[in-house]
């Protein structure tokens, strides 16, 4: 290795290792303040602004103008720390805060997710970074295009890539929001763009090369965030700090916990309740529209009475009221909104399973279903994980094709830290949500169920009213597991705080890493490829910054709509890489007959049926499930376009000419090392 | 210019090797998950096994995978002389 790439190195480790120090020493001082009194909205001004500012100043740092050091950092990022800033990139807000509750609330059927994002790294170690990188240009479309013949595969890709990186972006952005508005206080919109200035600082001026450094310190303030509060209520319940460990014993004695309350008659009588609920409100959907001008007439009525009444307060005035005009405007609405209420309620009324149980389904048909689906979504996450551009992007960055080997090892290894953790999240929170809180008095709740109450994300109904809280009457949002687990362990204000800023970090270095992904495929792909190829350098980093700017600007406005769908999305976003990219890219490698026409109508096909399958199945496009095939859920719709995206890339390939020479050839310095083809001469016989 | 003996060699060893662990990822992935029920039933440190496996077990396995992958790989370049500078 060259003297100034060790040098480099090593000042690499001090800065970080320095820095990993300042950051616990700043968190043990916040701790300090705290215990002398500082208020707990200053600590949440103080590690939303000082992490960002951070950010922020790694991204001036690390401003660039070079082509090479904007869009892959140079080449210089050593295997270790393209891991860290990998695993930040691919972290995004809803691992973060989304995965523990996710698992606490489906148990089993939630590590669909656990492995589904880890075990995707197998094949990108496998079967695409090495070869990406030996490649060696700038992004994913890059290598379709010379692999393809041209323009057509490059633009497919760039659509591709686009629509993918898009829909996840937004969620991040909306997770910025989310955060800022909880901890800090200020509004949703504001928080939004609050977080964006973070994002931009970093990507506008110094490109890959800023994201990478930033994602790196990103990756220690996210790792450290989701270990402290499970690593302490590990240590509150079972004496040992080491949750990852000790959780299968929890696990056990939450079983037969589960056992004795599920089955208890105060439990059994709650979920008879809402089973009559449910029943009410499906006789009144099955009574439109005269149920809904009955219901207005007592509503109106009601109204009357309180106002009547001479000591009325106005609490209950304006609570009658609401309740007249929260009422659905027409039947439609009616039996839209009344069937959603049905729903929950009748989730509410079903016995629930034990957290460990696999594919606990009704019989054995709906078990069976259970575990297709599983099986489905795994393949899809995996599959999707090895073909989303921002993350494959990044093994484009490392010095040579053996760092870019070993840095997926280091990737995965750090991504495993934070997935090992989270089934251990959810099985604490449960063990302490069973044993703590259930069987308290309604008055007595601790008070973190107020405050994430207030924000809608708990839900506490005494429907029996015995002034007591069975299992039942509390709903849990998944988001609140990770950030109220501080407080349901009773940990000081700080470590909350500290968890705000772990989710601003995923959810910031996600957003990055996706925002330069864009507008790459549209300024190197498509304007400077495509359109404009005589373009100088200063021209391309000037449309490439400014696009970067546009999308940003767009996807935060889009957040700021707060789209309601926007966890299928996410998941829809799996599933359209995969199907789209996943056949095109192995092949491009492993098979040298696949051809131009063979990739983009593989790509098109994949992508057309994993789009079609989800419209006749998803409610969002108006489909419903009874279209579904074999009962796979809209998420998994990659399922049906990866085969498909396979078959048609072969069977069109088989069809049509074979490569041209030079494209076998490329092929071949994919495969091998330069050094190893033999010099000329020696092939003479 | 087609591929000499040399490089075929190379590419069979890689192909081998990528085969031989995409076979353990395959393995260890779907044979828990297909099982699970019945694996559930076996306990390990009191996690039921299906459980452990999708949680923990089968994430140290993909870990070790891309571990072996990219230390063999490197012994095969040093084989065929063209290993990289580190």
């Amino acid at each position: 290795m060259a003297l100034d790439m060790i040098a480099f190195r090593r000042r690499l480790r001090t800065v970080y290792g320095w820095y990993a120090g300042g950051f616990a020493l700043f968190v043990l001082m916040l701790a300090l303040a705290e215990r002398v009194g500082m208020p707990h909205k200053w600590i949440g001004y103080v590690f939303m602004f000082a992490t960002i500012a951070l950010y922020a100043s790694i991204g001036v740092l690390s401003r660039t103008a070079d082509v090479s050091e904007y869009y892959v950092a140079g080449r210089r990022v050593p295997g270790f720390f393209n891991g860290m800033a990998t695993a930040a990139d691919w972290m995004s807000a809803a691992s973060f805060i989304g995965l523990a509750g996710s698992l606490y609330l489906g148990g089993y059927q939630g590590l669909a997710f656990v492995l589904g994002w880890t075990g995707g790294y197998v094949l990108v170690a496998l079967l695409l970074a090495p070869y990406l990188r030996r490649f060696g240009q700038f992004t994913i479309p890059d290598y379709l295009g010379a692999r393809y013949g041209g323009n057509l595969a490059r633009f497919m890709g760039s659509i591709g890539t686009v629509l993918a990186s898009f829909i996840y972006v937004v969620a991040q952005i909306y997770g910025v929001g989310l955060i800022t508005s909880r901890f800090v206080g200020l509004e949703f919109e504001i928080g939004v763009f609050v977080g964006l200035a973070g994002v931009l600082v970093c990507s506008f001026l110094g490109g890959m090369r800023a994201v990478t450094w930033t994602q790196v310190a990103q990756y220690i303030v996210l790792l450290v965030a989701y270990l402290v509060p499970v690593v302490m209520l590990s240590y509150k319940v079972t004496g040992v700090p080491v949750p990852q460990a000790v959780y299968g014993g929890v696990l056990e004695k939450l079983t037969r916990k589960e056992e004795a309350l599920f089955d208890s008659p105060k439990e059994a009588e709650v979920r008879a309740l809402f089973k009559q609920r449910a029943d009410e409100l499906g006789r009144k959907i099955d009574g439109l529209p005269q149920s809904l001008s009955d219901e207005r007439k007592r509503l109106l009525q009601r109204l009357e009475d309180v106002k009547q009444r001479s000591n009325a307060s106005a609490t209950s005035v304006s609570a009658a009221a609401r309740a007249l005009r929260d009422l659905p405007p027409n039947p439609e609405a009616a039996r839209e909104t009344w069937s959603a209420t049905r729903l929950e309620l009748e989730a509410k009324a079903q016995h629930p399973q034990p957290h460990a149980a696999a594919y606990p389904g009704s019989d054995a048909e709906d078990g069976a279903t259970m575990r297709v689906n599983f099986i489905a979504l795994v393949i899809v996450l995996m599959i999707g994980t090895a073909s989303l551009p921002h993350i494959l992007m990044r093994y484009y960055t490392t010095p040579s094709v053996r760092e870019a080997r070993e840095s997926v090892f280091w990737s995965l290894l750090f991504i495993f830290l934070l997935y090992i953790t989270a089934p251990a999240y959810a099985v604490f929170a449960k063990w302490e949500v069973y044993n703590d809180l259930v069987g308290t008095h309604i008055s007595a709740l601790p008070a973190w169920i107020a405050s994430w109450g207030k924000v809608g994300l708990v839900k506490v109904f005494d429907i029996n009213g015995d002034g007591i809280l069975q299992l039942a009457e509390l709903t849990l949002d998944s988001d609140v597991i990770v950030l109220a687990t501080p407080e349901i362990a009773g940990l000081p204000y700080v470590v909350s705080g500290l968890v705000a800023a772990g989710g601003l970090a995923a959810a910031l270095s996600t957003a990055d890493g996706l925002l330069l992904t864009i507008s790459s495929a549209l300024s190197h792909d498509v304007y400077y490829r495509v359109l404009n190829p005589n373009a100088s350098t200063q021209r391309r980093l000037v449309i490439s910054k400014s696009l970067l700017l546009m999308v940003a600007v767009v996807a935060a406005f889009t957040a700021t709509r707060r789209p309601e769908h926007i966890l299928f999305m996410v998941g829809l976003a799996f599933s359209v890489a995969a199907a789209t990219f996943f056949p095109a890219l192995v092949c491009g490698v492993f098979w040298k007959r696949a051809n131009k026409w063979g990739a983009v109508l593989g790509m098109l096909c994949g992508l057309a049926v994993t789009v079609y399958y989800c419209v006749i199945t998803h409610p969002f496009f108006g489909g419903s499930m009874a279209a579904a095939w074999f009962g796979i859920s809209p998420i998994s719709a990659g399922i049906f376009g990866i085969p498909v995206g396979f078959a048609v890339l072969i069977v069109v390939s088989l069809l049509s000419r074979e490569p041209d020479a030079q494209t076998l050839d490329l092929v071949d310095q994919i495969r091998y090392p330069a050094e190893l083809r033999a010099p000329a001469h020696s092939q003479l016989p | 210019m087609p591929p000499d003996q040399r490089q075929r060699d190379y590419w069979r060893a890689n192909l081998m090797l990528t085969a031989a662990l995409l076979m353990v990822w395959l393995l260890v992935t779907f044979v828990p998950v297909y099982y699970a029920r019945e694996l559930n039933a076996i306990k390990f440190f009191g996690w039921p096994l299906a459980f452990y496996m999708g949680a923990q077990g089968s994430l140290i396995v993909y870990v070790l995978v891309i571990g072996i992958y990219a230390l063999t790989m490197n012994r095969i370049d040093r084989k065929y002389g063209v290993q990289e500078p580190d």
